[in-house]
């Protein structure tokens, strides 16, 4: 079995809190407590601050027991939620630090691009900078002269290539970065999230030359991203990460399919009686609800809400909700009056319709209030969604803008 | 299968959490040269971009020291300099402690400021430290050239300036305050991961370590005052360094080999351990710093 990389038993352990480091200060103190047969006293002050969890949990593993190979010309995808172990693991496959146990073998150049013009400096000319970003990234003088006029190009900076990059646009800069990167010619590509900067424009000139590095010049790339649609339609073969472990290895639309799944059980999208303890004197939940549970662009997503009334007083309730962005902007509020049925119950559902939503997740905030409008129950991020897409017509793969993102009208006239 | 061929001829490397103390891979640095050279050129030409008078500045610092040094240690302190003239005797050494005192400052910043860049792509660390130390070579160069042009002047107007062939140990010199100034840096510059109260240490230790370096005096002037404990001069491989640079150019002071070649050995052996600590600690400082 040839291979372009291989991951044996891999594992990355990084130490929590201040036992280790700190200053000397705090090293000659705990060196003093030492040799007077004393515990450690910083380790006194974590375990008081934290007696919940064992005496192990000063550490933690950001990376364990991963096992994988890549065959040369694979363009594998890793994806995971934040915090997985993505970055960590294309961390330790750079060399930027090193692995505790487990080792990365590799065939050949290997080159990453976690970060667009890495080591540009303001003072510097595009031209210098161009020199230095690409010899920061392992290229030697000789290989930028004969690709300089390329990067040039395909920078669209011509014009400006002996200003000091100070005088350029974040744009610019980004798109300059990129130039240099993409003339790379390693055998083995690290890439990160890269292609979320940048305009529309530039994206799908980054996209286009990705497909073309992996496609046609058979190299190995590993692609982090959590822009699905970019890996459904760049990778290969998948590899999905949870909690720093291996989940699943598979083709590239598996992996996808099964991380959109993921995500979607680790939201809120129903609230059964037993999760709704409440103790509100006037009514209680009976179920909260999502529907579907993980709705699509073109799907309309339905709140549901049934509850059940106490005191006979009441008629009826308001009952209202608040959509809110993940970015906790309210996108919009929502309410109406309900009577009470027969039950002292009231069954209601809230229809958003499709096409309106962007993607994304979002939360609802709820409010009940009597009819005279005396707030009686608010609960903020009770319930919790997320809209995706899988597939797009157009050529453009990054999010497209907005709050909400409706099925807008177009035609020539 | 033909890929499998083109496979098997690419260098096999292997990353993992074990490495040999020793296994210091001098091939991929060599590799790295034009990064090195590219490092230097960006040190020098950003550092003035922008200034009025530019490279001027790098005149303007020993100058008003000197101007100062002269004043206060030689008008007012009346401090021997064993019968040089007192502007150039303070010259020489200042020129020659800034290039050893740039070299640790420097070098010894290396983790902490670039710990963006180092977070971001891997390159052979040592590279940043040693084109510090050659970007400081330029400094030096320049600065050198200033002393060269008062030196002239003195030289023709009849003042007390006797050079001799012990000058053209001038290359020795650099060389041993080059590895003397990476080793303390690249030393210092592992140690800052974990403790950053070194930073502010250093910057006045070197302060202070001037003082006890024979920039202002000659080191015949220590004679009288550590007596029999004159050896105690062998454990600041500087000292040597700069009264053999007085020596050679103004021809006065004292020549004391043994104390060079001391001095030498030192800077070779600091230089080895700071590879060392610099080597050991580069893989994780990401996880410390």
């Amino acid at each position: 079995m040839s291979w372009q990389i291989k991951i044996e038993d891999l594992s990355k352990m990084y130490r929590l809190g201040e036992v280790g480091t700190g200053s000397l200060v705090q090293d000659l103190n705990r060196f003093y407590h030492k040799i007077r047969g004393k515990e450690d006293p910083y380790a006194q002050i974590a375990a008081v601050n934290d007696r919940t969890k064992s005496a192990n949990s000063d550490f933690v593993w950001a990376l364990r027991d991963i096992n994988f190979e890549v065959a040369p010309g694979d363009v594998l995808g890793i994806v995971g939620r934040n915090g997985a172990g993505k970055s960590t693991l294309l961390k330790v496959l750079s060399r930027i630090t090193s692995p505790t146990t487990g080792s990365v073998k590799t065939r050949g150049r290997i080159a990453s691009l976690l970060e667009v013009g890495t080591g540009m400096h303001p003072e510097m000319t595009a031209r210098e900078n161009i020199y230095l970003n690409g010899a920061i990234l392992g290229m030697t003088k000789k290989e930028i002269q004969f690709k300089f006029d390329e990067i040039v190009d395909f920078s669209g900076c011509a014009m400006y290539i002996d200003t000091p990059l100070k005088r350029y646009s974040s744009g610019m800069r980004v798109r300059l970065g990129f130039a240099v990167a993409a003339f790379l010619e390693p055998e083995i590509l690290v890439v990160d999230e890269v292609l979320a900067v940048g305009d529309a424009d530039f994206q799908n000139k980054a996209i286009g030359k990705m497909k073309d590095i992996s496609k046609n010049s058979g190299r190995t790339v590993l692609f982090v991203s959590h822009n699905m649609i970019a890996v459904k339609s760049l990778c290969t073969t998948g590899l999905l990460i949870e909690n720093g472990t291996i989940k699943a290895q598979d083709t590239a639309d598996n992996i996808v399919d099964l991380y959109l799944e993921k995500a979607a059980q680790e939201l809120i999208t129903e609230l059964v009686p037993d999760e709704l303890t409440y103790t509100i004197p006037e009514f209680d939940f009976v179920e909260m609800k999502i529907l579907p549970a993980k709705p699509m662009l073109n799907d309309s997503v339905t709140v549901k809400f049934v509850l059940q009334v106490n005191e006979d007083d009441f008629e009826g309730l308001q009952i209202a909700f608040d959509l809110v962005s993940s970015k906790e902007v309210i996108i919009f509020g929502t309410g109406a009056e309900f009577r009470k049925n027969i039950e002292n119950r009231i069954e209601v559902e809230c229809k958003i319709p499709s096409d309106f939503l962007n993607t994304g997740s979002y939360y609802i905030d709820v409010h009940i209030s009597t009819m005279s409008m005396r707030r009686i129950y608010s609960g903020e991020q009770m319930l919790s969604f997320e809209v995706f897409e899988d597939k797009r017509d157009n050529a453009f793969m990054g999010k497209i803008k907005g709050l909400i993102r409706p099925n807008v009208t177009w035609k020539e006239i | 299968m033909s890929n499998f061929a083109g496979i098997m001829n690419q260098e096999l490397k292997t990353y993992n959490s074990k490495r040999a103390l020793f296994d210091i891979n001098f091939k991929e640095f060599w590799s790295y040269r034009d990064l090195l050279l590219l490092f230097v050129k960006r040190d020098f030409v950003s550092i003035y971009k922008q200034t009025i008078l530019g490279p001027l500045w790098f005149f303007i610092q020993p100058l008003m020291t000197t101007i100062m040094f002269t004043i206060v240690f030689g008008s007012i302190a009346n401090i021997k300099v064993d019968g040089s003239p007192r502007f150039l005797f303070y010259l020489a050494g200042i020129t020659m402690w800034n290039y050893f005192s740039e070299c640790v400052l420097k070098t010894s910043k290396t983790f902490i400021e670039n710990a963006d860049l180092f977070g971001k792509v891997y390159f052979p660390r040592l590279v940043m430290p040693s084109s510090i130390v050659i970007s400081n070579l330029l400094r030096f160069g320049v600065q050198f050239s200033l002393f060269i042009i008062f030196y002239s002047y003195y030289f023709f107007t009849g003042g007390n300036v006797d050079p001799n062939l012990y000058a053209f140990l001038l290359p020795v010199l650099i060389l041993t305050m080059a590895f003397l100034g990476l080793g303390l840096g690249l030393i210092v510059s592992s140690l800052t991961t974990k403790y950053r109260d070194l930073q502010f240490l250093m910057g006045f230790i070197i302060q202070l370590a001037m003082y006890g370096s024979a920039i202002i005096y000659p080191i015949s002037s220590l004679k009288d005052i550590l007596g029999e404990h004159f050896w105690l001069t062998y454990l600041n491989p500087v000292i040597y360094i700069i009264e053999t640079f007085k020596y050679g150019f103004l021809g006065t002071g004292t020549l004391d080999l043994t104390g060079l070649a001391i001095s030498f050995g030192f800077s070779i052996i600091i230089l080895f351990l700071g590879v060392l600590t610099f080597n050991k600690v580069e893989r994780a400082f990401m996880d410390t710093v």
